[in-house]
């Protein structure tokens, strides 16, 4: 049954420029938002990078201070998790999890704007602190006894406590946010066993950071009590516990790589179907890997601490479980190679960046079975072999599948197709390079060089290692200028996409590139896995696809926006400055949140 | 193509690397204990599981990607959605061999976490308090009345039974040669122990971030023979020797300075306890968290600005008059 309804022109939001980019409530314009402001702290991660990297190219160097390399590298993490990763893969998720299951915009509008703006202030907070008495400088998992105010008697990590607190108050609802649009607002027929892989890890992906990030704030809140109220938790002469903060911290902090990953995993397995012309192979097998990395996950913490004197039957319990959540890994990656193999392989760039991703991550994936195995990690915790291991899966997995990710939607999202040849310079500069930087690092760590270490004396023998990490890291950072060249030609001379460049299988390809506002003029209803596919491809043996069309557009009004999500998160941002420098300035910040709450449940949306 | 070329680019720089960095000082793979051995094979066969999977599975990913993306006939792939057998197979395998690896792995953790039998031993063990400070390690030795610092002596095959604490933040022992890491955590005394096997300085760090100068924290082990342990021990226990000319001319200065708040020379009115034990400083081939070569120059050096050398230390810059601090130099050096 075919209704004749046409396509309905539906007016375009009325607010433009920057009022429409301060109220906007739309889920792409707020992906948009997300993805924009997190590439820049990408960036700005990959400058304190390289800053690191120039100084630890050669030994007994003397470009950075050890107080200056101390924030340098605390913020360096602290900015790539916290404001570029999460921020970049919560964004793809804003913006394509509404269209893959064809909805209209996610189920809370005006809190997705919330989650955006506390992002913003959260990390303009963090930045602050480098003109306001300096930045934290005690890591991005700021062990206390170290980040109390004696041993760090700067405002320092009081930034750095408000600003995690905010962003996290942002993801906590962000994901709330994702679960209620998930369960709730999936089109007709579209069946949980039915959604697109990349809704699916979004969602295991949301559900980890409602029961992760929790521990972190109540952690940050400890500290914060601790450094300016003299709250006693993490004093050992005053019955606190000193080792409470690791607990506490690494019950959020295991899940949160999780959080890292999963959505990148969701990334290649949307991408590697879509370019060998076949189904994902074992869609079932990869949902329920899934959910068991997801729930694993929170069975592992302890892995970050085998050297802190725990007994040897918890470590060893800690080692099981963090082998077990190989098992569902591997699953995931011999899923994918079976999807590629007997394909009709398109080797375009979204599809070289998932083999690169593929390739990557196994080798990160060894050096994890090697560190949950307890003596090894006696020896190599808190070296180089771990700062190795970890870029191998955060930079070789997420950071490649986002970059595929890129390649893959940004068509999408901009009408423009990207260059293919400056994107194969991407990629071969970008493999290259991430290999020099992070391989030697495994061997430093083998050799002895902890981590966290301004500089090194040149009888200790690792400057060769060290200076092949430095040229790689350079060569990282010309393929993300290629890619940033590539980006900005595209969009003024690059060729319109269409709605399908890539013969996609899902629901997000039907739309225009760019989509409209309200994404579908009518509501699909769907009957498989990949409606589109099958719509273009009917399965032999299947009835003619017909386009059967139940629920249209009843004519609700399409929001125009809010400003009470930004006044709220203003209110926010006042009152973290107010808790570092003056109680009295909490009052207005408190006052400007009440208005904007009272605002938004009066506000007729 | 691309795939390829990377592929062996990739094989000719592991080669590389491996000549360059399977060498050098403080590395776990040449242990100089029965526990570092013991990890050491560890990690080795660990290692070759893993390189036998990466092979294998690398192989088939590039395969793959090479293979299937050569030109083909029009129409569409199979579209095959999965198969059980495979699913079965590629969880079972998996399984098998991380279990295989965490088994291994139990026996070696209960090598490296406990004491060998008393009946195994050659000779009597030694009981050693490791302290971590910001930014230097001070070693105890409660049974012989000896505290110093910098450098951990020990006699060769012989147990080392250490309590591992600190003073102020979280730091980390750490000698990759003699065996695994432990914390130093305050509040909390944490035990571990080695034996070491050969003659020889091994150099240790500190492997938990602990401020500023976390860098510059090391420690060395110095592995005596038992008689020269014996003559060391017995040194270390003697009283400080009478002094004449500049080093007692030194004395007068460290006595009467600033030096005595944070440093102690047992048997003398220096009883400061913020930083490191000085009675035998001579007798230690470094100092300033055994950053430096303990030479008159570096003595000098360090006197003259210590915040130049190690800045946040401690150690604050006093403003010596120069002749002042030639006068220490020699005291400090006397101190045997």
């Amino acid at each position: 049954m075919t209704t004749s309804q046409g396509t309905i022109a539906f007016p375009q939001p009325s607010p433009t420029g920057i009022v429409r980019w301060l109220t906007t409530t739309n889920h792409k314009d707020i992906g948009i938002l997300y993805m924009t402001t997190a590439f820049f702290f990408f960036l700005i991660g990959g400058i304190e990078a390289l800053t690191m990297r120039l100084q630890l190219g050669a030994p007994e160097n003397n470009l950075l201070t050890a107080q200056a390399y101390n924030q340098v590298f605390t913020m360096h993490g602290t900015t790539m998790i916290f404001l570029f990763a999460m921020p970049l893969l919560v964004g793809f998720g804003n913006y394509l999890v509404p269209l893959m299951i064809g909805a209209r915009d996610m189920a809370f509008p005006r809190l997705n704007a919330l989650s955006y703006w506390l992002l913003l202030a959260g990390g303009l907070v963090l930045y602050s602190s480098f003109a306001l008495g300096g930045a934290p400088a005690a890591g991005w998992f700021a062990y206390a006894p170290l980040t109390t105010s004696q041993y760090s008697p700067t405002h320092g990590m009081d930034f750095w406590a408000l600003g995690i607190l905010l962003a996290g108050i942002g993801s906590t609802v962000g994901a709330i946010n994702f679960i209620v649009t998930i369960l709730n607002m999936r089109a007709p027929g579209m069946r949980l066993l039915r959604m697109p892989q990349f809704v699916w890890q979004m969602l295991v992906t949301a559900f980890l950071m409602v029961f992760a990030i929790p521990s972190l704030t109540v952690d940050a809140i400890l500290l914060f009590l601790q450094r300016n109220f003299g709250a006693v938790f993490f004093s050992a002469t005053q019955g606190g516990s000193v080792l409470l903060w690791q607990h506490l911290f690494w019950f959020f902090g295991h899940p949160e790589v999780y959080i890292l990953i999963l959505p990148a995993f969701g990334i290649i397995s949307e991408i590697v179907p879509a370019f060998s012309k076949k189904p994902i192979f074992g869609y079932a097998a990869l949902v329920y890997a899934g959910i068991a990395i997801g729930f694993l996950g929170f069975t592992v913490w302890a892995h970050h601490m085998f050297a802190v004197g725990m007994s040897p039957l918890a470590d060893a319990v800690f080692s099981l479980d963090s082998m077990i959540i190989a098992v569902p890994t591997s699953i995931k990656i011999f899923n994918w190679i079976a999807t590629l193999w007997g394909g009709k392989l398109n080797l375009k760039a979204p599809l070289l960046f998932a083999a690169g991703f593929i390739a990557l991550f196994i080798i990160g994936g060894f050096s994890g079975i090697s560190l949950a195995t307890v003596p090894i990690d006696f020896q190599v915790e808190d070296t180089f072999f771990v700062v190795g291991h970890f870029h191998y899966v955060l930079f070789g997995g997420t950071v490649f599948a986002l970059f595929g990710g890129f390649y893959y939607w940004l068509p999408k999202i901009t009408g423009r197709l990207l260059s293919e040849k400056l994107a194969r310079w991407h990629f071969g500069l970008m493999f290259v390079g991430m290999n020099l930087t992070y391989f030697p690092m495994y061997i430093l760590g083998l050799s002895g060089m902890p981590r966290r270490v301004f500089t090194y004396s040149m009888a200790q023998g690792w400057g060769t290692l060290n200076l092949i990490s430095t040229i790689g890291a350079f060569t990282i950072a010309t393929s993300v200028l290629i890619f940033l060249i590539n980006f900005f030609t595209s969009q003024r001379k690059g060729e319109k996409a269409g709605n399908d460049p890539w013969d996609g299988q899902s629901l997000e390809w039907t739309v225009s590139s760019p989509p409209p506002a309200y994404n579908f003029a009518h509501i699909p209803v769907v009957s498989s896995r990949r409606p589109f596919w099958d719509q273009k491809y009917p399965p032999a043996g299947s009835q003619p696809a017909a386009r059967v069309e139940v629920e249209k557009f009843s004519g609700e009004r399409l929001s125009e926006g809010s400003f009470w999500p930004i006044i709220v998160a203003l209110g926010l941002f006042i009152a973290a400055f107010g808790m570092i420098f003056s109680f009295w300035v909490v009052i207005p910040g408190v006052a400007v949140v009440f208005y904007g709450i009272i605002g938004w449940f009066r506000e007729h949306f | 193509m691309t795939g390829r070329k990377l592929a062996g680019f990739t094989i000719g720089l592991l080669g590389t690397f491996c000549l360059a960095g399977c060498s050098g000082t403080s590395s776990i793979l040449f242990p100089a204990s029965p526990n570092a051995r013991a990890t050491a094979q560890l990690f080795n066969f660990v290692f070759i599981i893993e390189a036998i999977v990466f092979v294998i599975v690398e192989a088939a990913l590039i395969y793959a990607v090479i293979h299937f993306s050569r030109k083909q006939g029009s129409g569409l792939p199979k579209q095959i959605e999965g198969n059980l057998t495979l699913e079965i197979i590629w969880t079972v395998i998996p399984s098998i061999i991380l279990a295989l690896i965490f088994f291994v792995s139990l026996g070696t953790l209960r090598t490296v976490t406990s004491s060998p039998p008393p009946s195994s031993l050659a000779s009597a063990p030694i009981q050693v308090k490791v302290i971590g400070h910001q930014w230097f390690w001070e070693f105890d030795y409660p049974d012989l009345n000896i505290v110093t610092a910098n450098q951990l002596v020990v006699p060769i095959n012989t147990l080392v039974n250490i309590d591992v604490q600190s003073v102020d933040v979280i730091h980390s022992y750490w000698v990759p040669e003699l065996g695994g890491k432990i914390d130093a955590i305050p509040g909390i005394t944490n035990q571990t122990r080695f034996q070491a096997e050969k003659i020889g300085t091994f150099t240790g760090q500190c492997a938990e971030f602990c401020g500023a100068d976390h860098a510059q924290m090391r420690l060395t082990v110095v592995v005596k023979t038992h008689e020269e342990y014996a003559a060391w021990v017995k040194s270390q226990q003697a009283p400080v020797p009478l002094l004449s000319g500049d080093a007692s001319l030194g004395e007068q200065v460290f006595m009467n300075g600033a030096c005595i708040g944070c440093h102690t020379i047992d048997g003398t009115k220096a009883q400061g306890k913020v930083g490191p034990n000085l009675t035998h400083f001579a007798s230690r081939d470094l100092f300033a968290g055994s950053i430096l070569a303990n030479t008159p120059d570096n003595l000098n050096q360090w006197l003259a600005d210590p915040q130049a050398i190690k800045m946040g230390s401690l150690m604050p810059n006093l403003h010596l008059p120069g002749n002042n601090i030639q006068l220490l130099v020699s005291f400090l050096e006397s101190l045997k």
